[in-house]
């Protein structure tokens, strides 16, 4: 499997590895996939006033191109409100990436994965869609 | 220095070993005849130098050089095997019998014989990868004419108790083809004793040329065939097809070195196979696949849990080495060997098979080892289910969101 | 040393010195399984992209239409059984002068419930046109005929052939193995005129043994006669043979830069030899009609040919009785009793198949070492009646 510059930096160098404490203010997480089908991602987004994303930390159990989307995603999250996070599209990461067409599911994954945080951030928030 | 990436991955196939290099080299350029030629000294030489090669194929596995068809590899040789022996035998039943963890060319092959009409049975392995023999003797049936178990597992390592099967196939006649491309030169073979009907050969397996194999045709009793390719009749009609003379002698001299050195050899790779499991047997949640008594001593297949296989792959770059087979292309699937054994989907999706050979060295073992250490701590420090379990919790309680 | 003089090219040909330079690294360093994903893999899978990529540039074809196999022999099975088997069993056409690895399949398939016609020729060994015109008017599946015969090097003129047997609808297959190096091929063009699939064999044009293929429009549907991994995009599995493929790849290219010189020298020394011949009272095979530029075949009459090539051997000159891909073979050539040779004239049959590195010299030291022999054989016979 032939790997992009950009998915081996972030693989090699992955940004915002770790774990927020899950009680810790503004804290939501987002897990998705499945040990079974061979990625699973955490994403955890730390939420500040106004709404804006302050920081963010993953972890992935994955491919190359899984642990590089996620990694991409922390950084491209963070400054951002949640509203224009969730305006984040897998296509975007893709191409990004560059990734080859039997990798897109790892984007899918990412941009699945900022969902499933957002919406525990409104769950925990109370707020409405 | 080492040289990098560092090769264990000789179950995928081995460097032609110099000394059968230097065997095949006149062959393609001074002795260059074709051994059908028959008016003419250069087609007398080669053909020469093919009779010798085929007697070193038999003598490794002790059998009459008349019994060894050349083909061009164990993926022809298995397809010529099974084909050929369930179109000729069809009269007497049309059942065939083999073993989930088979390698590619058995199991598409059966699935071809299906689509001809023929039955097969997929027998399960127990979860150390070995065949049950009870349950192989239930799974006979009256119309059953062939059951085809290979020796030594590719991708695990295991030795299947081929002298017992061909006990039990034999008191029922029926014919047992043995794929043995993993075996030759890591496990003794006697054909002599062995009740196997048909075997599989492969040189690059052994340290001889891509692109040649061998059929072990038993001639007492006598084994018939269908022939697969049809042409000018070489190979007494079992195989038609130029005879590629380098490669048949890359074969004999391959196979005749094994047959010196294999004593010696395989003490030499089992001290540094357990070196290298000695060396991760220290990092936790490390699996072996696989028996570990019956196998041979060049392999060892390995589930590092809560780390996925592609990306561990991917972080020991500098070895090279394979998870799942390397015969299936690029696939993203977890091995269907692992799967057979009963391993979950994690632990087959995190296995690395780690196949050590003719010149693999005691410094090339302990930088892997090192490597290991490194890049799975690394990746577990990465992995949410790694940190899961640490937390305490169970995986297998955990609802997953599907997708 | 006492080195024999080789003429015997189209049994097979020594692997030229810098093919066998190109495929020394992949018996050592570069040894590794085209299908491992680690850089010894990909390293052997590269290499295979770019022999493949070299025989379709040497034959104008595309490299997704180039199925690599063992031997030529193999490749012909491929598409006559391949193709047979996705089609509902008819009409199969193949010339009695065709190979054995065509002819076999061909009856086998004969056996399987499919009709075989063998399109006779004529004297010269071409294709019989009003016989051909019949069989294809049977609307035949499958029609499988030799670009130039192994035996006589006649050579048949495929585009009008393939045109009419695809407006029949069948698929056309050629065994170019011999053609393959001594005459221009151009697959694009040959399809476009309905020729749908072509053999090719690496050790007859100065590769190795065990290297050959199917260059086969993508619209042949074919079955795989080796499975089990799926290489070849499925139509044929078994690990690669990288290092013999990586010779034929070479071997393409230098047939394809060295082609027309060649021709040219070896068309010279065949009329040399011709001229010797015809001095000496042979009879030559095929002699009215298009022929590969190496290839004569002759015979003295009342000479046995087994007999004189023993001679000539022993003479110091390597030359065939019959076909040499078929092992001992006590029948006179199928060939020659296709062209209506009689079975005394056809047992005295000598091909002599010139090839790269043949010289005027040779040629001549064979012709006096034939009148020779002729000459002392002749008075024996004479003697014995
Ligand atoms: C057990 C087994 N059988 C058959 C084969 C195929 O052999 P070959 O590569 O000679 O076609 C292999 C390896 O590829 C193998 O490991
Ligand atoms: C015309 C022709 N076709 C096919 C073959 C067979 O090819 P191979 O020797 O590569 O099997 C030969 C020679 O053997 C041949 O002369």
């Amino acid at each position: 499997m032939a790997y992009s510059v950009k998915v081996l930096d972030h693989y090699e160098n992955p940004r915002n590895v770790g774990s927020f404490a899950r009680d810790e203010e503004g804290v939501a997480t987002g897990m998705v996939g499945a040990p079974a089908c061979g990625d699973v991602m955490k994403l955890q987004i730390k939420v500040g006033k106004g709404g804006i994303i302050e920081d963010a930390k993953f972890k992935t159990y994955g491919c190359g191109s899984a642990i590089a989307s996620s990694s991409l995603v922390t950084e491209w999250v963070k400054g951002r409100t949640i509203d224009q996070a969730m305006d984040i599209r897998n296509t975007q990461i893709a191409e990004e990436l560059a990734l080859p067409p039997v990798k897109i599911h790892c984007s899918i994954l990412a941009e699945d994965a900022i969902k499933a945080a957002v919406a525990d951030y409104r769950k925990k928030h109370g707020e409405q869609g | 220095m080492l040289k990098l990436p560092i090769y264990l991955d000789y179950s995928a196939t081995t460097p032609v070993d110099p000394r059968v290099a230097e065997k095949m080299i006149p062959y393609l350029v001074e002795k260059f005849g074709n051994p059908a030629s028959r008016s003419h000294s250069f087609g007398w030489e080669a053909e020469a130098a093919v009779e010798e090669a085929r007697e070193e194929v038999a003598n490794l596995v002790n059998a009459d050089p008349k019994e060894i068809v050349w083909t061009s590899g164990a993926t022809e040789s298995n397809n010529l095997a099974l084909k050929g022996a369930a179109q000729f035998y069809c009269g007497k039943g049309k059942h065939l019998i083999t073993v989930k963890t088979e390698h590619k060319a058995v199991l598409d092959t059966c699935r071809e014989l299906e689509r001809q009409g023929f039955a097969v049975s997929y027998l399960d392995v127990q979860e150390n990868g070995l065949i049950d023999l009870e349950a192989f003797s239930s799974a006979l049936r009256p119309d059953t004419i062939l059951a085809s178990v290979m020796f030594v597992n590719n991708e695990i390592g295991v030795i299947q108790p081929i002298a017992e099967l061909g006990e039990i196939c034999r008191s029922r006649g029926i014919l047992l083809h043995v794929d043995a491309a993993q075996a030759t030169g890591k496990v003794a073979i006697d054909l002599a004793t062995l009740k196997v009907d048909l075997m599989s050969f492969s040189a690059h397996k052994t340290y001889g040329p891509k692109g040649i194999g061998a059929l072990y045709v038993q001639r007492k009793p006598r084994v018939r065939l269908n022939a697969q390719m049809h042409g000018g009749g070489h190979e007494r009609g079992f195989r038609s097809g130029t005879l590629p003379t380098h490669q048949i002698v890359g074969m004999g001299e391959a196979f005749r070195l094994a047959r010196l050195e294999m004593g010696v050899e395989n003490e030499r790779i089992r001290m540094l196979r357990d070196r290298l499991l000695r060396g991760v047997s220290d990092i936790d949640e490390v699996y072996i696949n696989g028996d570990m008594e019956h196998r041979v001593p060049h392999n060892l297949n390995l589930s590092f849990a809560y780390v996925e296989g592609e990306s561990l792959l991917m972080a020991i770059k500098d070895l090279a080495v394979s998870s799942g087979s390397a015969c299936t292309s690029a696939s993203l699937e977890p091995s269907y060997v692992l799967r057979a054994l009963g391993r979950n989907d994690e632990l087959a999706h995190s296995s690395i098979r780690f196949t050590l050979g003719r010149f693999t060295t005691a410094d090339e073992v302990d930088y892997a080892t090192r490597l290991l250490h490194e890049k799975i701590s690394r990746l577990r420090e990465l992995s949410p289910l790694w940190e899961m379990v640490q937390e305490g919790v169970d995986l297998s309680t955990v609802q997953w969101a599907a997708h | 040393m006492f080195a024999p003089v080789y003429l015997d090219h189209n049994a097979t040909t020594p692997t030229d010195p810098a093919v066998l330079e190109a495929m020394l690294p992949y018996f050592s360093a570069q040894f590794g399984n085209a299908s491992s994903r680690h850089e010894y893999g990909r390293a052997a899978r590269r290499a295979i992209d770019q022999a493949r990529n070299q025989v379709a540039e040497a034959v104008g074809a595309h490299a997704t239409e180039v199925v690599f196999t063992s031997g030529g022999s193999e490749a012909n099975n491929l598409l006559l059984k391949g193709s047979a088997a996705c089609l509902r069993p008819g009409l199969l056409a193949v010339s009695a002068a065709e190979h054995p690895c065509v002819l076999k399949p061909a009856e086998q398939l004969a056996r399987r419930g499919w009709t075989l016609a063998k399109l006779p020729v004529d004297g010269d060994g071409r294709i019989d046109g009003e016989h051909y015109e019949a069989v294809m008017a049977r609307k035949p599946k499958i029609v499988s005929l030799l670009l130039a015969n192994n035996e006589t090097g006649v050579i048949q003129d495929l585009e009008p052939l393939a045109a009419r047997a695809r407006a029949a609808g069948a698929w056309f297959h050629s065994d170019a193995v011999q053609a393959f190096g001594k005459l221009p091929l151009d697959f694009r063009r040959l399809n476009s005129a309905g020729v749908h699939a072509l053999t090719l064999s690496a050790h007859k044009m100065g590769g190795p043994k065990g290297a050959a293929a199917l260059i086969v429009d993508k619209r042949v549907e074919l079955e795989p006669l080796i499975a089990g991994g799926g290489h070849e995009r499925g139509l044929r599995s078994g690990t690669e043979n990288v290092a013999a493929i990586v010779g034929f790849g070479v071997a393409c290219r230098l047939a394809v830069e060295r082609r027309s010189a060649l021709a040219a020298e070896l068309a010279r020394l065949r009329t040399q030899l011709e001229d010797g011949l015809l001095g000496l009272g042979a009879k030559l095979f095929g002699a009215g009609a298009q022929r590969l530029p190496n290839t004569v075949y002759f015979a003295v009459a009342g000479i046995d040919g087994e007999t004189l090539v023993g001679h000539l051997d022993r003479a110091g000159y390597a030359v065939a009785s019959g076909a040499a891909c078929s092992s001992a073979n006590p029948e006179p050539s199928h060939v020659l009793r296709a062209m209506g040779v009689d079975e005394q004239l056809a047992r005295a049959a000598v091909r002599v198949s010139l090839g790269r590195g043949n010289n005027e010299e040779q040629v001549a030291g064979f012709l006096a070492t034939l009148k020779s022999t002729v000459d002392r054989l002749q008075r024996l016979t004479a003697m014995a009646v």
